[in-house]
C-alpha cells in the first residue's frame, strides 16, 4: 500500500493522544490507591489539554485523506458494519470524554475517576477500531491479524506514556521516573508485538497469485500491459514506490527510534526531563516510520493487476 | 446500513437538456463503420455504433469510441494558416489568413503551372476516402502526380491478388468466415475490415471453426487462434510454396475448379528459342471473346489426347504432362509447369527459411486440403457459369484465409500474395461459400481496365491528363515511360523500376522531388498525410528535405501545402495549411468509384453528413477541391460556357456522373429521379436527404445466384456490366500462370517488340517477373551482412490507435502513450538487455533510442514495436515532455526509402521491385544496451514546435468532460 | 433475487480495448460522470476509467498463449467493499444486485478500494468521490430506450461480443447457460468475494487427421496420370497453456 501522510500522522497522533490520556488516567488512579500522591489538577488538565491537542492535528491530518471532507460527518452512518465508522464516532467520543475529565480536573468538579473510566474505555475502544479498520480487511493479509489492533494499543501508549513522562519530567519531576518505567515497559512489550509481526508476515504466502487473479493455472504467466500507461488510482494507491533497500532502510530505522533507542536511554536510568523528551521525540519519529512501514508492508492482492506498463 | 440513495443513479443526469441522435459515418479510421451521434444541447454526448447498419451491425472500436475527444481536441487547426513571413520551415510559425487570400493565392499559383507544366503539380493523400475526388481533380488538371496512401499501404496485397483472381483481401474482398471451418491468417494485426473482422472471427470460433495465425508476432487476433505459428519475416512466400507442393504432392487440390475457372489447363508455349516462349498457346480459329484481352486459349484434352479450344464442350484439360501442339510447338499446362516449380520447395525447404518446422507445414497443408476436400458446402443455388453450363448448386471448400501487411509490407510481397491466391485457388476457395469472396466492384478483369498514361505526351499544358493517374499495366506499353524508357511521373510509378506500382509509390515522392530526379516540383499538396514523420521512411532525412533549400535560397520543394485537421509533425512544415474539418462535421462520399464498403452480399456504399458544425473557419477539403477545380476552370467541374458548375461538395456529389448521362456517379443508392433506381439512373436532387434517412448507407443485395462464383457468373457478370461495374463482358479466368508477367519478362529478355528496360534494369524485371510465384529474400535482405544485422524489426497496429492521428485523444492516450520494442527475453538476455531498460535499435540506415520490453509471444529474431505511438516533441499539441516524444520512438527513422543501386547505380525505392510497394518490414536490426550515462530519453529528438495562430492559449491540466456544459477544465 | 453481471468470454475477446473508451463516453456524460483526466496532454496522462483492458503471457515461447484480459468491478455477492465503507455510499442494490457508490454520500476516504481485492474502485481525483463501474445502471434500466439498447455501453461496444450481459441467478438466462456449458469461472475464489461477473476460459479446437485422409483412391493426380507422394508422419501441435 502506499502510505498515506495523513493516515500516519493521523494514526500516530491520536495513538500519542489515546496513550497519554491513559497514562495520566494511570496517574490519577494510583493516585487514588494511595501507590502515590495525587497531583495538582493543573497537572491533569495541562495534559488532557495536550491529548486533546494531539487528537485535534490528527483529525485536521486525516481531512486531507478525504477526497470530501466536509461531508466527514457522514462517515458515522455505518458504525453497525464498519470500523472506519466506528473509528469516527469513537474518536470525537474520546476526546469529548478527556475534555469532560480534564475539564472536571480543571473545575475540580470532582467524579474525576469515574469520568476517566469512561475516557479510558474509550480511549480503548478506539485502540481498537483503529486497529480493527486495518485488521479486518482480511485480504491484506499482513494487517489482517489480532497483532495489528495490539499494536496500534501498545504503540500508541507506549508513546502516549513517554509524552507523559516528558511531560512529568517538566511540570512534577518526582513522576518522571515512574512514568518511565512504564513507558519502558510499553515499549518492550510494543517491540515484542511489532516483531512478532514482522516475522509473522515474513512467512505469509499470499492467499491470491496471478493465477487465481486471472483464473488460468500455469506456472508461467507475466503480465505485458496493464492497460493503462500514464498510471491510475490503481497504480498510486497500492504501491508504496520504494526500492526494497529503502524499505529495509525504514523498518530499521523504525526498530531503532521506536524501541531501541528509546529503550536504551530510559534503561540509562536517567529521568531528566530533556532526556524523557528526547526519548519521546526519538520514539515518535519512530512511530512514524513504523507506521509508514505498516502500509508500505501490505501487499494488495489487486497490485498483481498492475506490474507492467507497455 | 442505510441504502436509500442519496444521489439516484437513474435520474436523468441533465435534466431538461435536448437530446437527439443522428446518424453518420464513423472515420476514426478507415473501416468506416456506421454510427449514431448522440448529442445533448448539441454537444456529442455518446458515440455508438448504429444497430441498422450492415457493415458493423451495433459494434463500435476504442478509437469510434473516443471520437468526442477528436472532435474537441486543442490540436484542431481552425483558422487557414500561412507561414509568418522570415520563418523557416519546420519551425511551425504561422500567421491567420484567410480562405479568399489562400483561395486567390492557390488559383494564381496553380493556373500558372496548369498553363506551364501541369506535372510541377504534385498532390498527394495518405489515409483519406476521397480517392474518386481527389484523383479526378489531378486527372482534370492534368497532372500525373497524384497518389494516395496504396503504394505505401498494401498495393502488394491488390495487386499480387489482383492480377491472379481478379480481387483481393483489403477493402476489396475477405474471408467468409461464416460458412468456412478452418481459417488461416497471415500477417494482419488489424485490418482496414476491423470490426466486421473482429466480429466474424468471434463467430467463427465460437462456431468450432479452426483457426491459425502465422505471424511473427502473437497479438490480438493471434491470441484467439487456436494454433500460433512464428515465422520469420519475410518469408511467408517460401511457406506458401512449400504448402502448395504439398497439395500437389498429395493430390490434395480441387482438380473440377482447377480445370474449369483457372488457366491451370491451358497450354503455355514452351519452345525456348520462340519469342513467344512462356505465353500461353492461342488458338487461331477460337473466339477471342474479348478483343482487348482474347480468350481464345487452348487445352489439352486429355480423353481425346488432343488440343482443343478451352471450355470446348466434353473436353477435360490434362493438368500435368508435356504436348506438342501439330505445329510441332512444345506446350505444357499451365498447372504441370506450377508443379515443376514447387517441386524443389518441399517442407524441409521451406523450414530453412521460415523456422516453421517441416512437420508443422505438412500438417497445416493436410488440414487445409483434406478440409477442402471432405468437409464440401453444397448449396441449392442454381447459376450458369460464362460458358453456358448450368449448375445447379453452388459449392465451397470451407477452407478460408486472410492475409494484409504482413505479406504485403516486404519486397518479396507480390510474389508472396501471388502464391497466396494461388494456394486459395487449388484449394478451390474462390469467391465460394466457406472461402475467399469478393466485394463490389471486385471481381474485375486482370488486370483492371484502368491503365496509366502511356508517355510524357499524355501531360499537356491547360489539358487533363490523358489517362487516369493510377491504373493497371497489362503490357510493357502501358508503361508511363519516356523514350528512353525513364519515368514520367514524379514517383516513378509505372517505370520499368516498379512496373505494375498501380497505387504509385507515395513514399518516394518526397525526396525524388527534393532531388529534382526526374524533375523539380512547384507545389506539393498533402492532403490527410503525415508525411513529416509516421508514413515516410527515413523520416529525419525527410524532414530535412522539406526544409532544405537550394543554393539560391529557394526550398528545393518550392511551395508545400499541407490540408490536416490537426497540428500534426507535417503541418509545421506547410508553406500553406489548410484547416479541415473533421469526421463529424462534412458530407463525405465512400463511393463505389473508390474503395467502397461493399459486403459479400452485394455493392454498398455510404456518406457522411454534418452531426456538428464547423469549428472555427475550418472548411472541408471537397469544397477546397470543388473551389479549386471552379476556379481552374477544370473542364469536368464547369459548363461548357466556363462558369462554375457545382455549388459545392454535395451539389458535386448529387449531379456528376463519370460521362455524360452515364446513370453513374459517386453513389450508387438512390438515383434517378425520385429515389427510384440503384446504382444507376440519373441524378436525384434529394440523394443526400434519402441516404440521411437510411442510416447513411446504401446496399444492394444480389439475388442469391449471383452471390457466387462471380468471375464466371453469367448473370453476374451480365448484371457487372450493365450496371457499369465492369466494362466488358468476359470471364475473369485465375491465373495460375501469369501471362502478363511473362509479358515483362520477355521485354527485359529484348525477346518483345514494344518498350523496352533501360538496359541497366533488364536483370532486375528478368529476374522479378517471373510468371509463376517464386520466393526470394527480400532486397533489404539481400544486400545486408546479416552477421551485423541479425534481427527483424517490423510494427504492427495497436487496435486503440489509428496510425499518428490518435495521440491528441486523451482518452486513447491513456491506453498507448509510449511504445517499447518487445523483444524475445532470450534475443534481449543474449545482448545484454533487460526488461524495461533503454536501448539502441540500429538497421544500416539510422538508430533509435528507445525502452525494452520483454515478451515471449515473438519469435526470437523479430522485434516489434506499435505502429505511429512515437510522436515529435510539441506535435499534436501535446506537452513538449509527453510520454509519445520522450519515452516513444519512430521506428520509420530506421526504415530507408531507398537502397542503394547495384553497383554504385542509382539508389532505387525501397520497395517490391514489381509494384513499388514500401517495404516497411525488410528492415534488419541489431540492438544494444544505451550505455550507462546516456540520457534516459528516446532518440532522435526534434525541437518543438510552436502553437499555431488560433490554438487555444493553455493545454488544460485536466478535464472532465459532460456533454452539455462543454469541455470542463 | 436478481444478480446482473457480465460474463467475458477470454476465448473471443483480442484486447481492442472498445469496452474501455465506450464505457469513459457513457459514463462521464452520464449518471456516474464526469470523470476526470488529469494531464490529459500533459506527461503522464491520467484518469478515471471503470474498466481496463490487460494483457498477460502465459507459458514461453514458442508456446505461448497471449491473454486479453478485461476487468472492471465484478458485482460480488458478498462485497468487502459495502460493509467497510464508513458512510453507505458503497451499497448493493437489492433489487438488481448492482454495487454501487452514491457519489452524494462518498466522503473519498478509499476503504472500500482497499477492501476490494480486484483493483477496479477508482478514486474519481476530480470530484474526490470513489467511482466504479455501475454496469451501466442508468442505461439497463432506462424505459426511455429501445429494449436492445438496455445493455451496459461496454457490451454493445464490445466487436467480438466477448461481453455478454445478463442475471447470472436466472438459470435460464444466457450468462447462466454460458456459465454452465462453458466452466465460467470466477477471480481470486479464495477471496470469499463470490465475484457476479465470470470469465469463460480459451478453448482451443483441433482438426484430427487420420493417415487414410491423406491417400483416396479418387485422387486427382491419377486423372492427369501421376501417383501422389508418401503422406509423411505428423508432428507434435503447439503444447496448450490454458
Ligand atoms: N513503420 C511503419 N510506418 C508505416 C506503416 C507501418 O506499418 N510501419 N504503415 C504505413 C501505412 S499502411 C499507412 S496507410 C500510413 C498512414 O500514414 P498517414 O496516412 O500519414 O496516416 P496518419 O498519420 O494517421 O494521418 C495522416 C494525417 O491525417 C490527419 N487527419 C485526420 N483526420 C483528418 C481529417 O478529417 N481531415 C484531414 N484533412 N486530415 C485529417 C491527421 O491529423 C494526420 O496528420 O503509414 C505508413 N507508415
Ligand atoms: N486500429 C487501427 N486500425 C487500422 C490502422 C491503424 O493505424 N490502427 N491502420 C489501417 C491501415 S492504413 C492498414 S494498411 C491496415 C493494416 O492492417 P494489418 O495488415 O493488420 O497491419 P499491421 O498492424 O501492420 O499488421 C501486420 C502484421 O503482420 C505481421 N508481420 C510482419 N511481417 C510479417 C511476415 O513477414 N509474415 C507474417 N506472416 N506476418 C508478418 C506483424 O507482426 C503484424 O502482426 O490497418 C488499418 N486499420
Ligand atoms: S473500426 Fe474505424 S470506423 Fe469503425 S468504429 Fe472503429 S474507428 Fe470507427
Ligand atoms: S471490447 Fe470485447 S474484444 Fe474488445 S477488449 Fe473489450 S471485451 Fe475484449
Ligand atoms: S469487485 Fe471489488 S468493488 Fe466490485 S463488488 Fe467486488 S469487491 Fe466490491
Ligand atoms: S470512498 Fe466513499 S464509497 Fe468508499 S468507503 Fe469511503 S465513503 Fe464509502
Ligand atoms: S457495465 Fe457500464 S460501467 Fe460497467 S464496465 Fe461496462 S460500460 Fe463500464
Ligand atoms: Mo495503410
Amino acid at each position: 500500500m502506499r502510505p498515506a501522510f495523513s493516515v500516519v500522522l493521523l494514526t500516530t497522533l491520536i495513538g500519542a493522544g489515546q496513550g497519554l490520556f491513559l497514562a495520566l488516567y494511570a496517574v490519577e488512579l494510583a493516585a487514588h490507591a494511595r501507590l502515590r500522591p495525587m497531583p495538582g489538577a493543573a497537572f491533569f488538565a495541562g495534559g488532557a489539554a495536550i491529548a486533546l491537542a494531539l487528537c485535534a492535528a490528527g483529525l485536521v491530518a486525516s481531512i486531507f485523506h478525504l477526497g470530501q471532507p466536509l461531508r466527514g460527518w457522514r462517515a458515522a452512518a455505518c458504525w453497525r458494519t464498519s470500523w472506519l465508522s466506528r473509528e469516527i464516532v469513537a474518536l470525537p467520543l474520546f476526546m469529548a470524554g478527556v475534555s469532560v475529565w480534564g475539564l472536571a480536573h480543571f473545575a475540580a468538579a470532582g467524579n474525576t475517576a469515574a469520568l476517566g473510566a469512561g475516557a479510558a474505555v474509550l480511549a480503548v475502544a478506539l485502540f481498537v477500531c483503529t486497529g480493527m479498520i486495518y485488521a479486518s480487511l482480511r485480504l491484506l493479509q499482513e494487517w489482517a491479524t489480532p497483532l495489528t489492533p495490539v499494536n496500534y494499543a501498545l504503540l500508541g501508549s507506549a508513546s502516549g506514556t513517554a509524552l507523559a513522562a516528558a511531560y512529568a519530567g517538566f511540570v512534577l519531576p518526582p513522576l518522571a521516573a515512574p512514568l518511565a518505567g512504564a513507558e519502558l515497559l510499553l515499549t518492550a512489550a510494543g517491540a515484542a508485538t511489532r516483531t512478532a509481526a514482522l516475522v509473522r508476515n515474513r512467512a505469509l504466502r499470499p492467499r491470491s497469485t496471478l493465477q487465481t487473479a486471472i483464473g488460468i493455472p500455469h506456472p508461467q504467466i507475466a503480465q505485458r500491459a496493464q492497460g493503462l500507461m500514464g498510471g491510475s488510482f490503481n497504480t498510486r494507491e497500492f504501491f508504496h514506490g520504494a526500492t526494497p533497500r529503502k524499505l529495509r532502510a525504514v523498518k530499521w530505522s523504525f526498530l531503532l527510534l521506536a524501541f531501541a533507542l528509546p529503550l536504551v536511554l530510559l534503561a540509562a536510568g536517567s529521568a531528566s526531563a530533556p532526556v524523557l523528551a528526547a526519548a519521546f521525540l526519538i520514539q515518535y519519529a519512530g512511530l512514524l516510520a513504523e507506521r509508514w512501514y505498516f502500509f508500505a508492508d501490505a501487499n494488495h492482492p489487486q497490485n498483481l493487476y498492475y506490474q507492467t506498463i507497455s | 446500513m442505510p441504502s436509500s440513495p442519496v444521489h439516484d443513479p437513474l435520474a436523468p443526469p441533465a435534466p431538461g437538456a435536448v437530446t437527439e441522435t443522428r446518424t453518420t459515418t464513423c472515420y476514426m479510421c478507415a473501416c468506416r463503420c456506421g454510427i449514431r451521434v448522440h448529442l445533448r444541447d448539441g454537444e456529442v454526448r455518446y458515440i455508438d455504433g448504429n444497430p441498422d447498419h450492415p457493415l458493423n451491425k451495433g459494434v463500435i472500436c476504442a478509437k469510434g469510441s473516443a471520437g468526442i475527444m477528436k472532435q474537441y481536441s486543442p490540436a484542431r487547426i481552425t483558422r487557414p494558416l500561412l507561414r509568418k513571413p522570415g520563418s523557416e520551415r519546420g519551425a511551425g510559425e504561422f500567421v491567420e489568413t484567410t480562405w479568399d487570400e489562400a483561395f486567390a493565392l492557390l488559383e494564381a499559383r496553380l493556373a500558372k503551372i496548369r498553363a506551364t507544366d501541369p506535372k510541377r503539380f504534385a498532390l498527394f493523400t495518405g489515409r483519406d476516402q476521397m480517392q474518386a475526388l481527389t484523383g479526378l481533380f489531378a486527372r482534370q488538371f492534368g497532372t500525373p502526380n497524384y497518389a494516395a496512401h496504396g503504394g505505401f499501404c498494401s498495393v502488394n496485397m491488390a495487386a499480387g491478388m489482383i492480377y491472379t483472381i481478379g480481387g483481393s483481401f483489403w477493402e476489396f474482398g475477405g474471408p467468409d468466415l461464416g460458412r468456412a471451418k478452418l481459417f488461416l491468417m497471415l500477417g494482419t494485426a488489424e485490418d482496414h475490415h476491423s470490426n466486421p473482422l473482429k466480429a466474424e472471427i468471434s463467430k467463427f470460433k465460437r462456431h468450432g471453426g479452426r483457426f491459425v495465425a502465422i505471424n511473427p508476432v502473437r497479438t490480438g487476433y493471434a491470441a484467439i487462434a487456436d494454433e500460433w505459428v512464428p515465422i520469420r519475416p519475410g518469408t511467408d512466400g517460401a511457406l506458401l510454396l512449400a504448402l502448395i507442393h504439398e497439395l500437389i504432392a498429395l493430390g490434395l487440390y480441387d482438380r473440377e475448379f482447377l480445370a474449369r475457372y483457372t488457366n491451370a489447363g491451358q497450354l503455355v508455349n514452351q519452345d525456348a528459342a520462340s519469342d513467344e516462349f512462356g505465353m500461353m498457346a492461342r488458338n487461331a480459329g477460337g473466339d477471342p471473346i474479348n478483343p482487348l484481352r482474347p480468350h481464345n486459349f487452348l487445352w489439352w484434352d486429355r480423353l481425346t489426347g488432343r488440343a482443343v479450344a478451352d471450355h470446348a464442350e466434353g473436353a477435360d484439360p490434362a493438368l500435368l504432362g508435356a504436348f506438342a501442339l501439330p505445329d510441332g510447338t512444345p506446350v505444357a499446362p499451365a498447372f504441370a509447369l506450377l508443379a515443376q516449380r514447387v517441386k524443389a520447395h518441399t517442407p524441409e525447404w521451406a523450414e530453412g527459411i521460415t523456422g516453421i518446422p517441416a512437420a508443422t507445414i505438412r500438417r497445416l497443408a493436410h488440414e487445409l486440403g483434406v478440409t477442402a476436400r471432405d468437409q464440401g458446402i453444397e448449396l441449392p443455388i442454381a447459376w450458369t457459369d460464362w460458358w453456358g453450363k448450368k449448375h445447379d448448386t453452388v459449392t465451397g471448400n470451407p477452407v478460408a484465409f486472410h492475409a494484409m501487411r504482413g505479406l504485403a509490407a516486404h519486397s518479396n510481397g507480390f510474389q508472396a500474395a501471388r502464391a497466396l491466391a494461388i494456394l486459395m485457388s487449388l484449394l478451390g476457395t474462390i469467391d465460394r461459400p466457406g472461402g475467399f469472396r469478393h466485394r463490389a466492384p471486385y471481381p474485375r478483369a486482370i488486370p483492371p481496365n484502368a491503365r496509366p498514361p502511356r508517355g510524357p505526351q499524355a501531360v499537356q499544358p491547360d489539358t487533363p491528363l490523358d489517362g487516369a493517374p493510377l491504373g493497371w499495366p497489362e503490357s510493357p506499353d502501358d508503361l508511363f515511360v519516356d523514350a528512353q524508357g525513364e519515368p514520367v511521373r514524379i514517383d516513378k510509378g509505372f517505370s520499368w523500376e516498379h512496373p505494375l506500382s498501380a497505387h504509385g509509390l507515395m513514399h518516394n515522392a518526397i525526396t525524388n522531388a527534393w532531388r529534382g530526379d526526374p524533375y523539380p516540383l512547384d507545389t506539393l499538396v498533402l492532403f490527410m498525410a503525415n508525411m513529416a514523420w509516421n508514413s515516410s521512411m527515413n523520416t529525419t532525412a525527410v524532414r530535412r528535405m522539406l526544409a532544405d533549400k537550394r543554393d539560391d535560397g529557394e526550398y528545393r520543394i518550392p511551395f508545400l501545402v499541407v490540408c490536416d485537421a490537426f497540428e500534426s509533425e507535417t503541418t509545421a512544415f506547410a508553406d500553406l495549411v489548410l484547416p479541415d474539418t473533421t469526421y463529424l462535421e462534412r458530407h463525405d462520399a465512400m463511393s463505389l468509384l473508390d474503395r467502397p464498403i461493399s459486403e459479400f452480399e452485394g455493392p454498398a456504399d455510404s456518406v457522411r453528413v454534418p452531426v456538428v458544425p464547423p469549428t472555427g473557419d475550418c472548411k472541408p477539403f471537397q469544397e477546397v477541391l470543388i473551389e479549386l477545380a471552379s476556379r481552374l476552370r477544370l473542364p469536368a467541374f464547369v459548363n461548357a460556357d466556363g462558369s462554375r458548375k457545382y455549388r459545392d461538395y454535395p451539389d458535386f456529389v448529387v449531379r456528376y456522373e463519370t460521362a455524360p448521362g452515364s446513370g453513374i456517379g459517386f453513389l450508387a443508392g438512390w438515383r434517378g429521379k425520385d429515389g427510384e433506381r440503384s446504382l444507376r439512373g440519373e441524378p436525384n436532387p434529394r440523394q443526400w436527404e434519402m441516404y440521411a434517412q437510411n442510416n447513411c448507407v446504401f446496399q444492394h443485395h444480389l439475388p442469391r445466384s449471383l452471390q457466387y462464383m462471380r468471375n464466371w457468373n453469367r448473370d453476374y457478370l451480365l448484371w457487372a456490366q450493365q450496371m457499369g461495374l465492369r466494362r466488358d463482358f468476359d470471364p475473369i479466368v485465375i491465373h495460375v500462370y501469369s501471362e502478363i508477367l511473362q509479358r515483362f519478362r520477355l521485354a527485359a529478355q529484348g525477346r518483345r517488340p514494344g518498350k523496352q528496360p533501360p538496359d541497366r534494369l533488364r536483370a532486375r524485371v528478368d529476374t522479378y517477373f517471373d510468371p509463376l510465384p517464386f520466393w526470394y529474400e527480400p532486397l533489404e535482405g539481400q544486400a545486408t551482412d546479416r552477421a551485423l544485422y541479425p534481427l527483424a524489426a517490423v510494427t504492427q497496429r495497436p487496435m486503440a490507435m489509428y496510425h499518428s492521428w490518435d495521440s491528441q485523444n486523451p482518452w486513447l492516450r491513456q491506453i498507448h502513450a509510449h511504445n517499447y520494442l518487445m523483444v524475445n527475453p532470450r534475443t534481449a538476455q543474449a545482448a545484454g538487455i533487460m526488461d524495461g531498460a533503454w536501448l539502441w535499435v540500429e538497421s544500416r540506415w539510422g538508430k533509435v533510442r528507445g525502452m525494452c520490453r520483454y515478451t515471449e509471444a515473438v519469435e526470437p529474431g523479430t522485434v516489434w514495436t506499435w505502429n505511429g505511438i512515437g510522436k515529435a516533441s510539441g506535435a499534436w499539441r501535446l506537452a513538449p515532455d509527453a510520454n509519445e516524444s520522450r519515452k516513444g520512438f519512430l521506428l520509420n527513422h530506421l526504415i530507408s526509402e531507398e537502397l542503394p543501386g547495384a553497383d554504385g547505380g542509382a539508389p532505387m525505392s525501397n520497395s517490391d521491385p514489381i509494384t513499388g510497394q514500401a517495404a516497411w518490414y525488410d528492415v534488419r536490426v541489431r540492438i544494444y544496451p544505451a550505455a550507462p550515462g546516456e540520457p534516459e530519453e528516446s532518440w532522435p529528438q526534434f525541437a518543438p514546435a510552436a502553437a499555431v495562430p488560433g490554438a487555444a492559449a493553455k493545454r488544460p491540466s485536466w478535464l472532465a468532460y459532460f456533454a452539455g456544459k462543454g469541455v470542463r477544465e | 433475487m436478481t444478480q446482473l453481471a457480465l460474463v467475458i468470454d477470454l476465448n473471443v475477446c483480442v484486447g481492442c480495448h472498445a469496452c474501455v473508451t465506450s464505457c469513459k463516453e457513457w459514463n462521464t456524460s452520464g449518471s456516474a460522470g464526469a470523470l476526470a483526466d488529469f494531464n490529459p496532454y500533459d506527461a503522464d496522462p491520467t484518469g478515471t476509467f471503470f474498466n481496463r483492458v490487460q494483457t498477460f503471457e502465459v507459458g514461453t515461447y514458442p508456446d505461448t498463449q497471449t491473454v486479453h484480459f478485461p476487468k472492471s468491478c465484478l458485482h460480488c455477492e458478498e462485497p468487502p467493499c459495502v460493509p467497510v465503507c464508513p458512510t453507505g455510499a458503497s451499497y448493493k442494490r437489492a433489487e438488481d444486485g448492482i454495487v454501487l457508490v452514491d457519489y452524494d454520500k462518498c466522503i473519498g476516504c478509499k476503504t472500500c478500494a482497499w477492501a476490494c481485492p480486484y483493483g477496479v474502485r477508482e478514486q474519481d481525483e476530480k470530484r474526490g468521490v470513489m467511482t466504479k463501474c455501475t454496469l451501466c445502471v442508468d442505461r439497463i434500466h432506462d424505459a426511455a430506450l429501445p429494449a436492445r439498447d438496455r445493455q451496459p455501453a461496454c457490451v454493445l461496444a464490445c466487436p467480438t461480443s466477448a461481453r455478454l450481459f445478463g442475471d447470472i441467478h436466472d438459470p435460464a438466462s444466457a450468462v447462466a447457460v454460458a456459465i454452465r456449458d462453458q466452466a465460467g469461472y470466477a477471480l481470486m475464489p479464495e477471496q470469499g468475494t463470490r465475484p457476479a461477473n465470470r470469465y469463460l476460459p480459451r478453448r482451443r479446437t483441433a482438426i484430427a487427421l487420420h493417415a487414410d485422409d491423406l491417400v483416396r483412391a479418387e485422387n486427382p493426380l491419377r486423372v492427369d496420370g501421376a501417383e501422389p507422394g508418401p503422406a509423411f508422419p505428423h508432428g507434435a501441435t503447439e503444447d496448450f497453456a490454458t
